[in-house]
């Protein structure tokens, strides 16, 4: 007899309520008016987060393995992340309902008529409201999902609306074009992995399963081939996503090329949910594994952390440049998977949250330096910007002190927590290079502060625009988070301590 | 131990207001300096509140704590920001947010004419909240929150008028001054750390007895340090003078009522550490002694009122820090003398402040004269207060001296002698100096311009000084009846709340001996300065004379020993730095520059190159995870 599955709708209302709020955006793109779109969307997005981020506080503190036929797992780490995501996803709406920074109409050529057309008729291209939705529904699935379908399932649904939404870009859309189109393709080509990497998998152990995997793990203790090969191609998928080297290729093109607002949301959301699958792969998965890939991860950190920090130094472009940042960050964050421990998994998850906030408002800055063409990143255009406008100037420089570690902002204390479980665990090379890369990425970081206060401005620089009531709203909750977090850490410190569980 | 959850506020909300002020800017002009005297006073409510509860608790209940959050947690090294309110700690918050809102009044009106007055508000808020911090955190990490928000509210004061490039040399000088006191705390701090693992008032008292004599004589040395530098002692004294650059009730509050009061603090407070190391007492008493004979000296040649105050001051925290040098007896002397000089001095400030304000910002006594006719009040407020520190009985300061005194000599051996006839000296020179101000001031023949049209401040100025006046009058004898100070303080500062039992010499004695010095003091004053006031300071003068005009030489010290020493090294150290070290630098530099831009070249912008990598990436991946499991 065949019993029906039994699904914990309650434990998974925070995904679908995301999914129905951007279903409900795509009728509202289909029977509404032009004009009102953005304005409904905006409150349709906003709503949405808060209901299931309430939601998701209602059921945070409950475990269980079995809300959807043993495919997905709520635990400490799993709400932790999805609590982060739904915050930063809420933040990062609020910089896209600045709907300046999208095109009036995607499927329009770039500089055709039909462009021109769309623009004086003040057209809007609203859709990214439902598919930042769908996007997060994904982000949401990915870091709880306990077996390779879902994971692969919730990959591609995070991926999907990204790919289109890197491609929204209103000013310079043959970059934004082409860094959609590049990210799609390299994309595909890391999920192609990522499947692979899964069916290895299921060949060693036969299971899809996480538990199941580490079950055959430590029953056989030999080494197999499949199992090795399926752990590299799985990875691949995920390091592609984190941003990590060698897979890291399409993230200074995507970020540079990308709406800003998008650029911070990816920069901040999927990372971090990408972040959240690989620590709990390899934590529940992998864990009896790790004399078999340990080495590998170990050297894909110290590569991510130096080429990051060492290739950001030479960018003159600010968005290049806070791509590299984010890869060196990658990095780091690949010393926690390596500690396997509770410290690291507390380090790990603060350094997402403070590192989110962090580089969702670097972006938001971003996009209030412009001219008359729009955005302006070059660096070189930036110089003196802290004589014409200090406050966007300091708030910048709070950040990228931030990134750079330096105490008294939440990226000092990320960092430190995180080297800690590291280094506790025994895992001193990683460490060491993650200390000096921390010196080397420093220096880029400075570099931009003096440009911005110490050097003249220049006849052609920029003006700083007033931001809407939103973009300041979301900047302001950015720069005190970082600014709380680093003199009072352990108001999240403590919460990230408790929730630092994997159930297996 | 009692939790409240009210000792937030004292802090919290200067705080608060002052920042208001700071960011609402211009358009808090008009009521700023409302807002900022309400709220101190609601501190003052607090505290008085607070301290009506505590008396009605007893023993070991009538200290309050408030934990407020996990401040500091790595490994074992756990910091709680918390705050502790005991016997010690509420005669700080009653002193400062007492005479804080008196001095918030008076500057009402006296910084009326002044068009930055709401950021002298918010500054002078900013220096509540700090210094209540530092009175009330219950470890010395929370402490040292409170001693840099001091200083760097002094800084701000004391260069409030910045556009004059002397006060802003005033205000940098304090502040480098305070530095080197501040480098002392932290290492103490460090010690502390180091010797206990914690850093809490309770856990380092816990862990005193257990410690090495060796490491306590450090951390000893090092309180001392910070309190010499806080409260202006030798050999950290020098920037007190200046610093009366400020404005007058800047001057009153944290230049002699509260803030250089600190260091007597952290030594009382520290009191476990200090009984436990006689080696740092014997520093404590030797700073102590120094400093009293140093100020009384300085302030005897000084011409200018405020900064023959400030000597004084100087002065009068030396006999704070010998009394805390004489082991239990003598902290609660110490801290009873500190309350009266916390009335006494501040109303004389402010005295001077009011005589000031009716003599257009004229600071020169050879310039004064007479002044008593024309401001009554304020003769008489200063008057009452020049009784309480020359020690005249029954004024505040004949208890509180005398009490110090007479521990001094009962400290027993050639010690007590030594230190006991340095305060008595103390007394002399100070009835010598306090009363060359009253006479040069208030008596004896007007010497001003006809240009200045001195006339009794208004009452928003005069109304504090009487306030502070009453209490130069009445403290001392409050605060001494049935030994209430010291029996109130007991538990805090270990003391048995007895008398020590071997008397070197009587207490009618002391107190006979002390008037007689102070009487030939007064006397000689008024004989030399009676009458035949020259306006200029006269040139032909001893070389004591002109050395003690210099201050005893302390900036002439400071310059040789330390600043020219101290650029030099600079200078080689600049040389240093950019040859030697910028040059590794700069190789370093170089070589990631250039591997940065050949790593720029791989970084093409084709997909099919991106998806290479990968795939070498891949192929990589999967031969080193081959070679290790081989």
């Amino acid at each position: 007899m065949l019993t029906a599955p039994q699904i914990s709708y309650s434990l998974l209302a925070p995904i679908l309520i995301v999914l129905g709020g951007a279903l409900l955006g795509v009728l509202v793109e289909a029977v509404m008016k032009k004009g009102s779109r953005a304005a409904i969307q905006t409150a349709i997005a906003i709503g949405t987060l808060v209901l299931s981020f309430a939601y998701l506080i209602r059921i945070h503190g409950q475990s269980s393995k079995t809300a959807a036929v043993d495919s997905v797992a709520i635990d400490g780490v799993g709400i932790f992340i999805q609590g982060t995501i739904l915050v930063l996803s809420l933040i990062a709406v609020l910089y896209i309902a600045d709907t300046d920074n999208f095109t009036a109409q995607a499927s329009a050529v770039p500089g055709s008529e039909e462009e021109r057309a769309a623009v004086v008729a003040g057209k809007q291209q609203t859709e990214v409201f439902p598919l930042t939705l769908f996007a997060v529904s994904g982000m949401l699935l990915f870091p709880i999902a306990t077996d390779l379908i879902t994971l692969f399932v919730a990959l591609e649904v995070l991926s999907l609306p990204l790919y289109l939404m890197a491609g929204l870009s209103r000013r310079r859309r043959l970059l934004s074009q082409e860094a959609a189109l590049k990210y799609f393709l390299l994309g595909a080509f890391s999920s192609a992995f990522f499947l692979f990497g899964a069916a290895f998998l299921y060949g060693y152990s036969g299971s899809i399963t996480l538990d199941g995997i580490a079950t055959a793990i430590s029953a056989n203790s030999a080494n197999d081939v499949f199992l090795l090969i399926g752990i590299v191609f799985l990875s691949v998928g995920l390091l592609f996503k984190i941003g990590a080297v060698p897979f890291h290729s399409w993230t200074p093109d995507v970020y540079q090329g990308a709406p800003t607002p998008i650029t911070g949301f990816m920069a901040a959301c999927t990372k971090i949910a990408a972040m959240g699958a690989t620590l709990r792969i390899f934590y529940v998965a992998f864990g009896q594994a790790e004399w078999q890939w340990k080495p590998i991860i170990l050297t894909i950190a110290i590569l991510t952390m130096v080429v990051g920090g060492i290739a950001a130094i030479a960018q003159r472009d600010v968005k290049r440049m806070l791509a590299f940042s984010s890869i060196a960050h990658a990095g780091f964050l690949l010393a926690a998977v390596l500690a396997l421990n509770t410290d690291g998994l507390k380090g790990a998850l603060f350094y997402l949250a403070t590192y989110g906030f962090t580089t969702l408002g670097a972006f938001g800055i971003i996009t209030l330096v412009r001219d008359s063409s729009g955005e302006v990143t070059d660096l070189n255009r930036w110089v003196g910007l802290g004589k014409k406008s200090p406050l966007v100037a300091s708030i910048f420089t709070l950040f990228l002190l931030s990134f750079a570690g330096i105490p008294l902002t939440s990226g000092f204390i990320a960092k430190f927590s995180l080297f800690t479980g590291a280094y506790e665990s025994g895992n001193t090379v990683v460490v060491v290079v993650g200390v000096l890369t921390s010196a080397i990425t420093a220096f880029f970081y400075l570099r931009v502060v003096v440009m911005l206060f110490f050097t003249d401005p220049k006849s052609d620089s920029v003006s700083v625009v007033i931001p809407s009531i939103m973009t300041r709203a979301a900047i302001a909750i950015c720069a005190i988070v970082t600014i709380v977090l680093g003199v009072a850490p352990s108001l999240l410190l403590n919460t990230a301590q408790t929730f630092a569980t994997f159930i297996r | 131990m009692t939790t409240s959850s009210n000792l937030v506020y004292l802090i919290a909300l200067p705080l608060f207001s002052s920042a208001i002020l700071l960011l609402l800017g211009r358009i808090a002009d008009k009521w700023g300096h409302i807002v900022a005297t309400l709220v101190s006073a609601s501190t003052f409510v607090i505290a008085a509140l607070e301290f009506v509860s505590m008396r009605q608790r007893t023993g070991d209940a009538r200290a309050v704590h408030q934990d407020l959050f996990t401040w500091i947690s790595v490994g074992t090294f756990n910091v709680h920001a918390s705050l502790l309110l005991d016997q010690l700690s509420i005669c700080f918050v009653l002193l400062i947010s007492g005479v804080g809102t008196l001095i918030h009044i008076y500057s009402i009106a006296y910084m009326s004419h002044d068009h930055d007055r709401r950021r002298f508000f918010a500054f002078l808020n900013l220096f509540v909240a700090a210094m209540l911090l530092l009175v009330l955190g219950d470890s010395y990490l929370n402490l040292y929150v409170g001693w840099e928000g001091v200083g760097l509210a002094s800084y701000l004061l004391i260069g409030f008028w910045n556009q004059k490039p002397a006060y802003a040399v005033a205000a940098k000088k304090a502040f480098v001054a305070n530095r080197i006191g501040d480098v002392g705390l932290s290492l103490a701090i460090m010690i502390a750390f180091a010797q206990f693992g914690t850093v809490s008032f309770t856990g380092v008292a816990a862990g005193v007895p257990h410690a090495s004599p060796a490491a306590l004589t450090a951390l000893g040395a090092m309180l001392l340090l910070a309190a010499a530098g806080k409260s202006a002692q030798f050999p950290l004294q020098s920037w007190l003078g200046d610093a009366m650059a400020g404005p007058t009730p800047v001057s009153a509050l944290i230049h002699a009522a509260t803030m250089v009061t600190a260091g007597v603090y952290l030594i009382t407070r520290s009191n476990f550490v200090f009984d436990a190391s006689p080696t740092a007492q014997t520093m404590v008493l030797i700073v102590g002694g120094i400093t009293l004979l140093f100020g009384a000296l300085v302030g005897t040649a000084k011409d200018d009122i405020k900064k023959a105050l400030a000597a004084s001051t100087m002065s009068q925290i030396g006999y704070m820090i010998l009394a805390t040098g004489l082991g239990p007896v003598g902290y609660a002397f110490a801290i009873m003398h500190l309350l009266t000089h916390g009335f006494f001095k501040a109303g004389m400030f402010l005295g001077a402040g009011s005589v000031m304000h009716g003599m257009n910002d004229e600071v020169n006594m050879r310039r004064y004269g007479a002044i008593g006719k024309v401001m009554p009040i304020t003769a008489v407020t200063f008057g009452l207060g020049y009784l309480a520190i020359i020690g005249v009985p029954p004024f505040a300061g004949f208890y509180s001296k005398d009490k110090i005194i007479e521990t001094a000599f009962n400290a027993g051996g050639t010690k007590g002698i030594l230190v006991g006839g340095a305060a008595l000296l103390g007394a002399a020179i100070t009835a010598f100096y306090m009363t060359r101000v009253i006479v040069l001031t208030f008596t004896g023949t007007k010497r001003w311009d006809d240009e200045a049209h001195p006339h009794e401040s208004p009452s928003l100025m005069w109304i504090p000084m009487v306030v502070l006046a009453i209490g130069s009058v009445a403290s001392g004898f409050l605060f001494n009846s049935g030994h209430a100070l010291v029996n109130w303080l007991a538990p805090v500062v270990n003391a048995s709340g007895e008398h020590d039992a071997k008397e070197f010499l009587a207490p009618l004695t002391v107190s006979l001996l002390a008037l007689g010095v102070v009487a030939i003091g007064v006397a000689i004053a008024i004989l030399k300065y009676r009458s035949n006031v020259a306006v200029e300071a006269p040139e032909d003068v001893s070389i004591l004379t002109k050395i003690v005009r210099r201050d005893l030489l302390q900036d002439d010290f400071n310059d040789r020993v330390l600043v020219r020493p101290g650029q030099a090294l600079t200078r080689f150290f600049v040389a240093m730095d950019n040859n030697f070290i910028d040059g590794i630098v700069r190789g370093v530099g170089g070589v990631i520059a250039v591997s940065s831009t050949n790593l720029r070249k791989i970084q093409n912008g084709y997909v099919r190159s991106y998806a290479l990598i990968m795939v070498i990436g891949v192929l990589a991946l999967i031969a080193t995870i081959w070679m290790v499991t081989l």
